[in-house]
């Protein structure tokens, strides 16, 4: 594969296409720049700041934008809240579409067939692959990705986490966590 | 298409194994990979929708049988031939031949790449009044274009409710094929576990799909 994806660069480099050193810059962003690290802090502000949380639930890109030094991202982000009563879970049944700008690159198992194909027929199988287990009677709502709209979860605050600040808290908030394949970290509990 | 990338409701793939401390690529072909899409994207070669469309069209068992970034590999050399960028004997090859088309928005450099971290607008300006409104009951239409769609074939013919509207965005079944943005209005249409799977299903599950305004009629 190596070889091959090497000559498909360099034809297009030769033709003109591409820059090297463009592509270098966007690889280099997604491995060291682009994560779960961002979310992490939107969740942590709307677990602090009710008038962020509205704002963010009414109109996630709007309300991610006025943070500016947090993380930019694209249009159409909807954030999707959890509560007691219910417990929210992201899929792209047909692809991988995945809040890029604030979780980075997708994990290998949300792009492949196991997971694409069950989250929408049997969510709380799969949820046990993840070692996870809901009240029985939550409802269950999974959103599958099918447009350029894309979900970001907001999980519940984690109980004993009063007073915490926001750098604190976002240590907290695992990117499965974000997916719905997970919950955050409980304050004290081995990381 | 009513390919095997459609997997929604589909048995037998097996557990989902997450990877601890999974990197972000896994090998460095992975990353170059993803930002020659990128990069040919952003040139003006396609659109991300005939992307898509180009790794659905993969064989099934090359499809199946592909790790994510293969599939992406494959996709974009098919699409790359396709439309004239290159020629296959220079894919054969693994070095230019000839002059082709070049791509209408010319090459990325690198001092652009700001604009690109940061998705593509796909909101329109309505062309007609939403015909559809938050409360309204739906049917996913029984349809099965042979190209490029975002409408899951599990929903179809399910009646599902609106729960909110998007507004208009570009219309993937055009735009994949070239065919013009053709904007549509776009909802969250969401649907009882058991309507989709059948009375013994799980009672507790809901899901949505956004769905364009040509997928629906009111039930």
């Amino acid at each position: 594969m190596q070889i091959r994806v090497r000559a498909l660069e360099s034809i297009l480099t030769a033709k003109g296409y591409v820059e090297p050193a463009a592509l270098d810059a966007i690889i280099e962003a997604y491995e060291t720049k682009i994560g779960p690290h961002h979310g992490a802090q939107v969740v942590a502000k709307a677990w602090t700041d009710p008038a962020f949380k509205q704002a963010l639930l009414d109109d996630g890109s709007a309300a991610v934008a006025k943070l500016g030094h947090v993380a930019r991202t694209g249009d159409h982000l909807v954030v999707v809240e959890n509560t007691p009563e219910r417990h929210n879970m992201v899929v792209c049944t047909l692809c991988s579409c995945y809040p890029w700008e604030l979780l980075g690159l997708p994990p290998v198992w949300y792009k492949a067939s196991p997971y694409r194909s069950r989250a929408v027929k049997d969510p709380r199988g799969v949820l046990s692959d993840f070692g996870v287990t809901l009240p029985k009677d939550i409802e269950v709502r999974v959103w599958d990705s099918t447009a350029e709209t894309r979900f970001l979860v907001l999980p519940m605050r984690p109980k004993g986490t009063e007073g915490w600040s926001e750098g604190q808290l976002a240590e907290l908030v695992t990117r499965d966590s974000m997916i719905g394949t997970g919950f955050p970290k409980t304050p004290g509990a081995p990381s | 298409m009513n390919g095997v990338h459609d997997m929604g409701g589909m048995d037998g793939f097996g557990k989902v194994e997450a990877e601890p401390n999974e990197p972000v690529f896994h090998a460095e072909w992975e990353g170059r990979v993803m930002a020659l899409v990128r990069a040919m994207g952003a040139a003006g070669a396609f659109n991300i929708d005939t992307s898509r469309f180009y790794r659905e069209a993969l064989p099934p068992h090359v499809y199946l049988g592909s790790s994510y970034y293969k599939k992406w590999l494959l996709g974009l050399e098919d699409l790359l031939v396709a439309k004239g960028y290159v020629g296959a004997d220079e894919v054969k090859a693994g070095r230019a031949l000839k002059e082709t088309k070049a791509p209408k928005r010319g090459k990325l450099t690198l001092d652009q790449i700001d604009r690109i971290m940061v998705r593509g607008k796909f909101g329109r300006t309505p062309p007609a009044p939403a015909k559809f409104k938050a409360g309204d009951r739906v049917r996913a239409k029984n349809i099965h274009p042979a190209t490029h769609t975002r409408l899951p074939r599990y929903v179809r013919g399910h009646i599902g409710v609106v729960e909110r509207d998007h507004g208009v965005h570009v219309f993937p079944d055009s735009a994949s094929i070239e065919a013009g943005e053709n904007p549509q209005w776009l909802y969250t249409v969401v649907f009882d576990g058991t309507e989709l799977w059948g009375p013994d299903s799980d009672p507790t599950v809901k899901v949505s799909i956004d769905a364009f305004e040509p997928y629906l009629e009111l039930a």
